[in-house]
């Protein structure tokens, strides 16, 4: 094999080395240990930009671990998703490093960079893995990195928060291997495109069985990507979170969105019985509700960053909707959009850090308070962030927004996806037109002998580059829309997908 | 009674025992509601190559009757990653308890009964 077929395991082979020797070196070396992080997060930039331009072509390449040929062993398929998905990881770690880096934040505990790459791991993992099995350990590992990561910094309030995160992944990590079992247990197989086979052959007294199994995965995957009624772990884990690191863990709830559009029409497709695209029709009023209440809570938020919490959850609603009409082009409008909402939901979290940074004690709540340094431009950065996150022109949410309600024309009940993504949108609005006239231009008169935090700029680095990014999204849409339609084409070929992992001519 | 009628009611139970302890107000319950139901998870796994009785483990060319080995190895990860998880849980709800004064799960700060918290005693006395 050459060196060009080895570059499919890259994405997880770097942040397994780099993890360990920035645990070594952080003690000593505390500079050399961050250097290792930049640079292992700017490798996988790169082998997920190589391997983006090289999946243009429509090749579905598959990396058989150990060359045991699949169905047997497990294999890594790269479609054009799954680099969509390891470029967006890529570019995400390296936003919520550098504004770790720049505010200090990784100074805050010893293992800050070591548990940051093993949550890469186990992010580009989940996105490159073609065996359900190896899925959920990959969801593990990065579960496990980053109930350590919402836990940096420490304090009551993180600590409350964590209990109830990990609690309620746990559970979720017990059901995701109940319906494992289930699959197995009927079709002898753990790898995704022999499954889609497999399941087409089954008997009618297994149906029922399929259909539990069908129905359990994809809650297991919704309680991932916190669609309502799941969704109840995710404001309060989030807005406690270390911002730089919320940032990050705006594409986590984005993991089990890609599941579920991976996994659905793979081995629940159209030939799958009874168990035939199962979830589809708990899937869209599920999504209507999780936009409702996600910009509901951007509406009533006491402080930006619980806004930014609810601004992921209703981003990921107005994501499914599109999901869930199933057709070439609803779902290259929700490719387009996961890009968009994942960076603007970091967008909405770095912001937040860098007005709690300046406001001292009054942090980031949405309350007036005495005039801080930067203002004008952090008022600046947030509406930016604002109109990305409610899909304002001229960036590009108003693009994924257009898109979505575009594609969603022709789908039943597309009344009610119509009328819940306009109306979150102007909830959201006002929502964030009431935090940010609150913090921006409203002031009470300072407090005596408290004198204003003087920060340097340095820390709207990382925001400024989310939002240069959602504008880049917006310039490229034509592009960027293309790669996406061919995505999901590529995505809803479930035949084609299976030839090309099993080898078969 | 047959095997199956056995495993599976023994799962059942558990998944019950472990449901009802989850769904508790308290850490210490809960975790150990999260032990029973993941015991439970991985006898489903086990049970899910079908049970079989005096079987070979690994596949041979003389016999047709064999004992899957595949969920062997996927118990086997299964077990280390939930007594992992386990491990952290309980880790993290007794510093959150020592940290915040109350075990309560939904995080809210009502108080322990009397004598339930961490005590002065409880930590300045060395354990015997």
């Amino acid at each position: 094999m050459s060196l060009t077929a080895h570059l499919a395991i890259a994405p997880i082979v770097i942040p397994a080395l780099a993890a360990p020797l920035a645990l070594l070196l952080m003690r000593r070396t505390r500079h050399l240990a961050v250097s290792i992080s930049f640079a292992s997060c700017a490798a996988m930039l790169l082998a997920a930009l190589v391997l983006l331009n090289a999946s243009a072509d429509g090749t579905i390449r598959t990396y058989a671990l150990g060359d045991w040929p699949a169905p047997f062993g497990i294999v890594l398929v790269i479609d054009r998703l799954s680099s969509i998905m390891l470029t967006l990881a890529a570019t995400m770690s390296m936003i919520a490093l550098i504004h770790a880096v720049v505010t200090r934040a990784d100074r805050k505990g010893w293992h800050f960079h070591p548990l940051f790459q093993f949550q890469m791991l186990g992010l580009n993992g989940a996105f490159l893995t073609g065996d359900l099995f190896n899925l959920f350990v990959f969801f593990e590992v990065l579960l496990i990195a980053s109930y350590s990561l919402m836990l940096h910094g420490q304090g009551p309030a993180r600590l409350k928060a964590g209990v109830q995160y990990v609690i309620v992944n746990i559970v979720g990590s017990s059901l995701f291997l109940i319906a494992l079992g289930l699959l197995y247990a009927l079709t002898g197989t753990l790898n995704m495109a022999d499954m889609g086979l497999r399941v087409a052959a089954l008997g009618p007294d297994d149906q029922g069985l399929l259909r539990v199994a069908a129905l359990l995965l994809v809650s297991v995957f919704a309680l991932k990507a916190a669609l309502v009624p799941l969704h109840l772990w995710l404001p309060r884990t989030y807005a406690v979170t270390t911002p730089a690191i919320a940032s990050l863990f705006a594409i986590m709830t984005k993991v089990g969105v890609y599941s579920i559009i991976r996994v659905v029409p793979q081995i629940f497709g159209d030939g799958a019985g009874a168990a035939a695209w199962a979830p589809a029709p708990y899937l869209l009023p599920a999504a209507a509700l999780t936009a409702v209440v996600g910009f509901a809570g951007v509406f009533v938020a006491r402080n930006l960053s619980e806004q930014a919490a609810y601004a992921v959850i209703g981003s990921t609603g107005t994501l499914l909707i599109a999901v869930a009409g199933w057709q070439p082009d609803t779902l290259a409008a929700a490719i387009y959009y996961l890009v968009h909402s994942t960076l603007a939901g970091a967008a909405l979290f770095l912001v937040a850090d860098v007005v709690a940074r300046r406001r001292a004690s009054f942090g980031d709540t949405a309350t007036p308070g005495p005039v801080f340094s930067q203002r004008q431009l952090a008022g600046l950065l947030f509406m930016a962030a604002a109109i990305a996150a409610t899909g304002l022109p001229p960036l590009s949410g108003f693009i994924g927004k257009l898109l979505i309600l575009e594609s969603v024309f022709d789908t039943p009940g597309w009344g009610w996806a119509w009328g819940v993504i306009l109306a979150t949108t102007l909830i959201g609005v006002i929502g964030f037109a009431r935090t940010g006239s609150a913090i921006f231009w409203k002031e009470t008169p300072p407090t005596d002998g408290a004198r204003p935090v003087v920060v340097s700029k340095a820390d709207m680095a990382a925001p400024a580059i989310a939002i240069a990014l959602l504008a880049a999204w917006s310039i490229g849409a034509g592009p960027a829309t293309a790669y996406g339609a061919a995505a999901a084409n590529q995505i809803l070929d479930a035949a084609a997908t299976a030839r090309a992992v099993l080898g078969e001519p | 009674m047959t095997l199956e009628f056995l495993v599976a009611s023994s799962i059942g139970v558990l998944v019950a025992g472990g449901i009802y302890l989850a769904l508790r107000g308290r850490t210490f319950q809960v975790v150990l509601g999260l032990t029973l139901f993941s015991y439970a998870v991985n006898l489903f796994l086990f049970a899910s190559g079908r049970l079989t009785l005096n079987a070979p483990p690994i596949w041979s060319k003389t016999v047709s009757d064999y004992a899957d080995p595949l969920p062997q190895a996927l118990v086997l990860t299964a077990i280390v990653i939930t007594f992992g998880m386990t491990a952290f849980a309980v880790v993290l709800a007794l510093r959150s308890f020592l940290e915040t004064g109350s075990d309560q799960v939904d995080g809210d700060d009502a108080p322990c009964a009397p004598g339930d918290g961490p005590s002065a005693d409880a930590r300045r006395e060395p354990r015997a």
